[in-house]
């Protein structure tokens, strides 16, 4: 499949490319649009390697959702760009050092892969059974839905839970003296509760109508 | 020439299925633009009849041109970038928005099988095994023309109507996303082919009838059928959700500094995304090229007929929300999607995989 070469250089050239210009980019906003080029590619990526639902599930996620919230508080952030280049010198160090650490262990990685002497990583990558029909997406919920893994992801729905719960609970405020909206309160109103019409007598003087029911939420 | 003859053998596949898709892909934009040229004044046509007036009536008979001779305006008037606005990120918002909206077209299926002894099996230019994903993935990316418009003018006006915007939209895909895992849990598959296919047999044809209208989704899944159109129209900024743009408070919203093509790029990808929300609510819920009465007269029409029809009267519904529905305020808008319709859609998703399950249903 020679078209299929051409798309992966031209998706990993890109993803490589864009990810150098995350880190380089001299403006935070732009820095961001190039990561999420870096994520659209990757998708590109997975979906040649047959993984269409995985790229989808990345699209979805990561760019339609965690760098639109990202891009968001860039967005409204007050950087000052002259404080941001002082620390550099300060912080060189220790950035240089995880990337040695983090290149030290991808060339591990790789490594092995070639050595063959991990378990885990040596062996053909697991192809598309030939003639079968369970779409990618069949399969991987075979996997995740089926024990073991579904304790897993169980597991791992229940502390997203725990989390989301967490920050509501440390967000969430009743302050005394504090006017709310009721909706049902405000639904609940009908002339009877909400108008008075007053007689007023010709000619004589008015009494001052009853103050309406105040709606109380 | 033998280098020739080895090229042809080695990359003649690749050089056909590139032009075939190319050419395919340029039928669907050409009949794709011309469709939403003539949609936009049946948009502007129903919305003055609504109000009593005529609507656009000068340009051609029955002001049918209307469409054409705005679009020659807009690109013939001068663009203008204003000073203080980062220029690149300024002219790729409305391109983005534009290339998005369109490409959602390259998975959507208008048809199946014959049309008149011609162009036999499916009618998609890419049939995707996760086309709803596909969809949904494309649909929630649109967010960042806006964004990016609005932060790029650096001007208030624009940058308010972003902001308003984003929330929006990702708040109603939420509730999106989970009207489309009900209509997944009762066809079993994420092609959108399939799901059509799916709804040839069901609720009327369990009684006996031949398929029918009765068959489609938008009977058993009525609470999501509502759920999707009204979100629909929230992810497409329509009114009454069209809290981005609002007229009367921030003039057009993220849209204010833009003139000339790019916002003419801006407006197509809205009508884009429009009516591709419109075909989704057709091929999820209303039984896509499908005819309502599966018998003599109704059967012999071609399925991109009824596509069309179908299409055309969702956008008719959208069209009839905009002239007779006033705007909502934002903290409505807010409740309505957080409050009532996420927890609606997630119960269904509950009470739709329960029934599934021990209703012995699962296809």
């Amino acid at each position: 499949m020679a078209l299929q070469a051409v798309f992966f250089y031209l998706f990993s050239f890109l993803t490589v490319a864009s990810a150098v210009m995350v880190i380089t980019a001299r403006n935070p906003v732009h820095a961001v649009l190039w990561l999420i080029l870096a994520f659209f590619n990757a998708a590109g990526l997975f979906v040649l390697l047959g993984a269409e639902f995985l790229a989808m599930i990345l699209v979805v996620v990561y760019v339609g959702a965690v760098a639109v919230l990202f891009l968001f508080v860039v967005m409204m952030l007050d950087v000052d760009f002259a404080e941001l280049r002082a620390g550099f010198i300060k912080n060189a160090p220790l950035g240089a050092m995880v990337g040695a650490i983090l290149l030290i262990e991808l060339v591990m990685v790789v490594g092995m892969r070639f050595a063959g002497t991990a378990q885990v990583v040596r062996g053909p990558a697991p192809a598309p059974v030939a003639g079968s029909t369970i779409s990618n997406t069949e399969a991987l919920g075979a996997i995740l839905y089926r024990e073991p893994f579904v304790f897993y992801l169980e597991i791992a729905g229940l502390i997203l839970l725990v989390a989301m719960m967490g920050a509501i609970v440390l967000t969430l405020r009743h302050k005394d003296g504090v006017k709310r909206q009721s909706i049902s309160a405000q639904n609940a109103r009908n002339p009877a509760t909400a108008i008075e019409i007053a007689k007023v007598p010709a000619g004589g003087y008015t009494v001052p109508p009853k103050a309406p029911e105040k709606v109380r939420s | 020439m033998s280098f020739l003859s080895n090229f042809w053998t080695e990359w003649g596949g690749a050089v056909l299925w590139l032009a075939w898709s190319v050419a395919s892909s340029l039928i669907l934009l050409a009949l794709l633009l011309i469709i939403i040229a003539f949609l936009l004044l049946m948009d502007r046509k129903v919305w003055a009849s609504v109000q009593l007036r005529r609507g656009p009536n000068v340009v051609g008979p029955f002001g049918l041109f209307q469409s054409f001779a705005d679009l020659l305006k807009f690109v013939l008037k001068e663009p203008i970038i204003p000073a203080g606005a980062d220029k690149g990120v300024f002219l790729l918002a409305p391109l983005v928005t534009a290339v998005l909206a369109l490409s959602a077209w390259a998975v959507i299926p208008v048809s199946e099988g014959s049309f008149f002894g011609l162009a036999e099996g499916k009618w998609v230019i890419s049939d995707l095994n996760v086309g709803i994903l596909y969809v949904l993935a494309i649909s929630s990316l649109g967010v960042y023309g806006i964004i990016m418009g609005g932060w790029a003018s650096n001007s208030k006006y624009p940058f308010l109507g972003a902001l308003r915007s984003t929330a929006q939209m990702v708040s109603y895909e939420v509730s999106i996303g989970f009207v489309i895992v009900t209509v997944l849990l009762v066809v079993g598959s994420l092609n959108l082919t399939t799901i059509v296919n799916a709804q040839k047999t069901g609720l009327g044809t369990s009684l006996g009838m031949p398929g029918s209208i009765l068959d489609w989704h938008w009977l058993v899944l009525f609470p999501m059928f509502v759920v999707f159109f009204i979100s629909a129209l929230a992810e497409t900024n329509r009114p009454p959700f069209d809290l981005p743009e609002a007229e009367s408070e921030l003039v057009a919203g993220f849209m204010v500094e833009y003139s000339s093509t790019p916002y003419l790029l801006f407006m197509l990808g809205e009508y884009v995304a429009i009516v591709t929300m419109c075909a989704m609510t057709v091929i999820l819920f209303l039984g896509g090229w499908l005819p309502p009465l599966d018998v003599a007269p109704f059967n012999w029409v071609p399925g991109i007929i009824w596509f069309i029809a179908k299409v055309t009267f969702v956008f008719f519904m959208f069209a009839m929300v905009k002239a007779m529905v006033p705007r909502y305020r934002y903290d409505q808008l807010m409740r309505l999607g957080w409050k009532v319709f996420l927890p609606l859609s997630l119960a269904m998703v509950v009470i739709v995989a329960a029934f599934m399950q021990y209703g012995g249903l699962v296809r």
